[in-house]
């Protein structure tokens, strides 16, 4: 079993008294989700038997997973939600069998029933992994009465496809045995290494007396020495494992773990043992390696390559990395992966254009006064002339609270003074520049946040132990960093999604949306900025405004994965 | 080193029965990992008459790791890349298809087969090979120039 799964369960204990009629519903819910695509349900499981060979199968946590990839089919109704990395702060806001009112007083509020930006996964760990390749190989060793390590090349050869493979088997055994590279009489002559008198080795032409040798069943045979090279070679240089074949001239049986141990030393075991766990994950279109750094941990998701138009499938690690599991990108919700293709793609084209958005300073737009930017606010006061403005459009900062003042939106000048093709084109660099830039400012402003932050941390503890003040709760402040940088990362992607999208009402909303979001976001930023003997005293202020950005950032995400699932959003490039 | 033996072997085996149309010897007196080859196309080909250097690089690794073939004469052929380089796309060569009781011999008569009879499917130099498909006759044509410029 998993130990790392970050999933909550349905079951009775952590309803509410009020809520008992949920896990109800859920479990008539996942039955008709199973009858309906038992098929994508069979393929997003990762431990369970095979459906047609087993009837004990009861509705334990792994069905429960199982429905994931029939959700998507049911449109609403994403059977249960899943912690997206609200629970690394105190603000928790997703769960939907918490009880009313008994964690936090506003998450029912802001807590829709089921999120539509969230997907079901789950965290394993390298031995979770193991442990299923072996529980899956036993199983069908079992069934095919085939040695495990038979059995393993079998399941391999059909990418761990079990019905497949018990289909093939059973349709024509010898076929399906020749094609995943295993030869007839696997069950007898266990390998072993023969001494061979009068041999000599066809690969280093080696005849001594007493010469070592080996072969499979294929009978290919080479001493010792040649074949052990051989497979240290694929497996150390070209990090071949899962499908070495015989050193034999044309031979395609695959070599077995057996075989393997027998002949090359410890080290190179454990390597081609890792290498099988890494193609194991590979193989599996329901499994992802977790792209951070050294990370050991994957992920299974039941979201489907197909469905990546219609979901941006973000996927939270053990390790605290977020990442779609569609591309293995860090999270970039809102915006599904192919626009975020091409909006990287579009940026790296177009650096030079857009590389003065960067720069760290500008001019006061009052005064002319050079203004540095050290923070991660946008809400910029010079220090010379007082004229508090917007560092994204140099614009007052006393109109943007206002509803008729809009920072995000790119106003298309009307048509009259954009009809030669130069200011066409001036046009359309305007409006990249203009989200662009907005999407590099936040990325700048997340990490100038955490800087802040890091330094506001160490000032306090300073003055705590330099002043004998009583200990300060700084937890607050650790929440609320982490809610700046969350926000961040969706308001960043917000705007080159912004960049695809048609006009119409539907944008409109959505530029509503963002907007409040970045009022929020700012607002908080700028706590930041205040004297460091200051901060406890704003304790409560910090809290609500931490609670009020991941609220706007669920009503952002949650309206646009919506519609992203109805297939409602007009773009003005096509989806591919 | 369990490719000397080997070598030597294939070596000597080479230079008293080289493969048909081949001729072999070493590039350097010292060097028994670099070979040079003359090889004569075959006399129904359209590269009769020529007659092509071929280097052969073999890696320390060898039996293990396969050969690596250079045409040091210009070749007008779909698998050969019209570059300094002229290398041959050849299947058994790949990494994945290589195996080590492979030798030279064997892949100098494969060389020799799709000199003969090139395989635009395959190719390397795509312009070439759609030419071989759709224009025959343009093709052996230039062929044919290129052998008489080059390997005479
Ligand atoms: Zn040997
Ligand atoms: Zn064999
Ligand atoms: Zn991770
Ligand atoms: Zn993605
Ligand atoms: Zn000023
Ligand atoms: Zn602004």
């Amino acid at each position: 079993m998993p130990i790392a799964t970050r999933k909550r369960k349905a079951d009775s204990t952590t309803a509410s008294a009020d809520a008992t009629s949920e896990p109800q519903r859920k479990l008539t819910k996942v039955s008709k989700a199973l009858q309906k695509d038992s098929i994508s349900q069979e393929q997003a499981a990762l431990p369970a038997t095979p459906q047609t060979l087993t009837s004990d199968k009861g509705m334990d946590s792994d069905d429960d997973f199982n429905s994931v990839a029939s959700s998507m089919d049911l449109g609403e109704e994403m059977s249960s939600s899943v912690d997206f990395g609200a629970g690394e702060s105190d603000v928790d806001i997703d769960d939907d069998y918490q009880d009313d009112g008994a964690f936090d007083a506003t998450a029912k509020d802001l807590a829709p029933k089921r999120k539509h930006f969230e997907v079901e996964f789950k965290v394993y760990s390298p031995q979770d992994i193991q442990s299923q390749q072996d529980t899956q190989i036993a199983e069908v060793a079992n069934l095919l009465e085939q040695p495990s390590e038979a059995t393993a090349i079998l399941l391999r050869h059909t990418r761990w496809n079990k019905e497949r493979l018990i289909e093939q088997y059973m349709d024509n055994q010898e076929q399906m045995l020749d094609k995943a590279g295993l030869g007839q009489e696997i069950n007898q002559n266990p390998p072993r290494v023969v001494v061979k008198n009068g041999f000599t080795c066809d690969i280093c032409c080696e005849d001594g007396p007493g010469l070592e040798t080996f072969a499979m069943n294929c009978n290919h045979r080479f001493c010792t020495d040649c074949y052990r090279q051989y497979l240290t070679q694929k497996i150390k240089d070209e990090g071949e494992a899962a499908r070495i074949k015989c050193p034999g001239d044309g031979c395609r049986k695959i070599i077995d773990a057996k075989s393997l141990d027998l002949l090359v030393p410890n080290e190179l075991t454990d390597r081609y043992h890792q290498l099988l766990m890494r193609t194991y994950v590979d193989d599996k279109e329901s499994l992802k390696w977790c792209p951070a750094p050294n990370c050991v941990y994957a992920v299974e998701c039941g979201v489907k390559k197909r469905d990546l138009n219609k979901i941006v499938p973000t996927v939270h690690c053990e390790c605290k990395q977020s990442f779609c599991f569609g591309c293995t990108l860090p999270d970039h919700q809102p915006c599904p992966c192919v626009l975020v293709k091409r909006w990287i793609k579009k940026c790296e084209d177009d650096s030079e254009t857009a590389n003065w958005i960067s720069a760290n300073t500008k001019e006061c737009p009052k005064c002319n006064s050079t203004i540095e930017k050290n923070g991660g606010c946008n809400h910029m006061t010079c220090r010379k002339c007082k004229n508090e403005f917007c560092w994204m459009c140099m614009g007052l900062w006393s109109e943007h609270g206002t509803s008729w003042y809009n920072c995000n939106r790119f106003e298309e000048r009307s048509g009259t003074d954009a009809r030669d093709a130069q200011a066409k084109s001036r046009q359309s660099l305007e409006r990249y520049l203009h989200y662009y830039n907005r999407y590099a400012n936040h990325e700048q402003s997340a990490r100038l946040d955490k800087d802040i932050f890091h330094k506001t941390e160490r000032k306090m503890t300073l003055l705590q132990s330099t002043s004998g003040m009583s200990w300060i709760e700084v937890q607050f402040m650790e929440a609320a960093s982490q809610a700046l940088q969350q926000c961040r990362q969706t308001l960043k992607w917000t705007y080159a999604f912004a960049y695809y999208l048609a006009r119409n009402n539907q944008t409109e909303i959505f530029e509503d949306n963002q907007k409040d979001l970045e009022m929020a976001v700012e607002n908080l930023s700028e706590m930041f900025e205040k004297p460091t003997d200051q901060l406890a005293g704003l304790k409560v202020e910090m809290m609500d405004k931490t609670t009020y950005c991941m609220r706007r950032r669920v009503i952002l995400l949650d309206d646009t994965a919506k519609n992203l699932k109805e297939e409602t959003w007009k773009f003005n490039v096509e989806l591919r | 080193m369990a490719g000397n033996k080997r070598l030597m072997k294939e070596l000597a085996e080479n230079q008293s029965t080289p493969p048909p149309g081949c001729k072999i010897s070493l590039e350097n007196d010292d060097d028994i990992l670099l070979w040079n080859v003359t090889m004569t196309a075959p006399s129904d080909s359209i590269y009769a008459g020529g007659n092509f250097k071929i280097l052969i690089k073999i890696p320390k690794e060898y039996p293990f790791k396969p050969p690596v073939l250079n045409f040091k004469t210009k070749v007008y052929h779909p698998n050969v890349t019209n570059d300094e380089n002229g290398s041959m796309c050849l299947g058994m060569l790949r990494p994945d298809e290589w195996k080590p009781p492979n030798k030279i011999s064997d892949v100098l008569k494969l060389v020799r087969t799709v000199l003969a009879a090139p395989q635009p499917d395959d190719a390397v130099e795509q312009g070439i090979a759609d030419q071989y498909k759709n224009n025959r006759k343009e093709f052996e044509k230039v062929a044919k120039d290129w052998v008489n410029k080059y390997a005479k």
